[in-house]
């Protein structure tokens, strides 16, 4: 086996367990923290594929700006409600039965598909072809992007605006 | 590895966030599948743009990530809304429109 193949199997296997503790523990607080172990997880995944721009941005904007704000979300209102950070799951069977039944079909649509075995080589520095591709191709919906992060910083701020 | 492991593992990961959504009760655990679904569909698209040697699924994929912060900014601030008015996170008790 080649070092990919081991790299690959061991952020799947870290990314599947640490996503089954995301949707079964007990404790939220403990659910956010394997979430970031399994977005990190993803982000070895992306190295596996040569995408190393992508998986630096998970690190960050991921691993760090969503666990933050959902661990600061978590804080501020277990401590206006002053429960314990327990959560219980409700529909175990049925959502079960739902998940692996889709599980199964998309299993059975990748079995068929036909895919191509390998990938192409690298072309170089992925870096710089896709800041390229942002700035020329892609470039209004990287400025409607930018609107969009604008207005969702506003909003937020002004939901959890203090009370009057 | 072939395309077919990374799909596999994307299929996975999507099966465990919607487990996860639908059977989670505190808002914040729903929102957390919704994470891991999100997440799977970004190895997807990451593959298949490796996979076929075309730059433009990366692209996207950066674009997923970023809508993903703002989607996770405003369901947080939704949540400590929620909060204020009913003292609450478990999605049983938000049921304004059961008749």
């Amino acid at each position: 086996m080649t070092l990919e193949v081991v790299a690959f199997w061991a952020f799947a296997i870290v990314l599947v367990g640490a996503g089954l503790a995301v949707v079964l523990g007990k404790n939220l607080f403990h659910a956010v923290l394997w979430l970031a172990l399994a977005l990190v997880a993803t982000a070895g995944v992306y190295l596996t594929l040569d995408a190393e721009f992508i998986a630096a941005v998970q690190v960050l904007l991921y691993a760090g700006g969503v666990v933050t704000v959902v661990v600061f979300a978590i804080v501020v209102t277990e401590r206006l409600v002053g429960e314990k950070l327990s959560q219980t799951n409700r529909h175990i069977t049925a959502g079960a039965t739902v998940a692996v039944a889709l599980l199964a079909l998309l299993l059975r649509a990748i079995a068929q598909a036909q895919v191509t075995a390998a990938p192409p080589a690298p072309a170089g520095d992925l870096t710089r072809r896709l800041g390229t591709l942002l700035l020329t191709r892609y470039v209004l919906p990287f400025e409607l992007l930018a609107v969009l992060l604008l207005v969702g910083l506003l909003g937020a701020s002004y939901f959890a605006r203090p009370e009057e | 590895m072939g395309l077919q492991a990374y799909l596999t593992l994307a299929a996975v990961v999507f099966c465990l966030g919607l487990f996860g959504t639908v059977t989670r009760r505190n808002t914040v655990g729903i929102l957390l599948g919704i994470e891991l679904m999100l997440n799977a569909v970004n190895i997807n698209l990451v593959a298949f743009s490796r996979f076929r040697g075309d730059d433009s699924g990366m692209v996207l994929t950066l674009f997923a990530i970023c809508i993903t912060v703002a989607e996770v900014a405003l369901g947080l601030a939704i949540v400590i809304l929620l909060f204020r008015s009913r003292r609450t996170v478990s999605a049983d008790h938000i049921d304004w429109l059961k008749g």
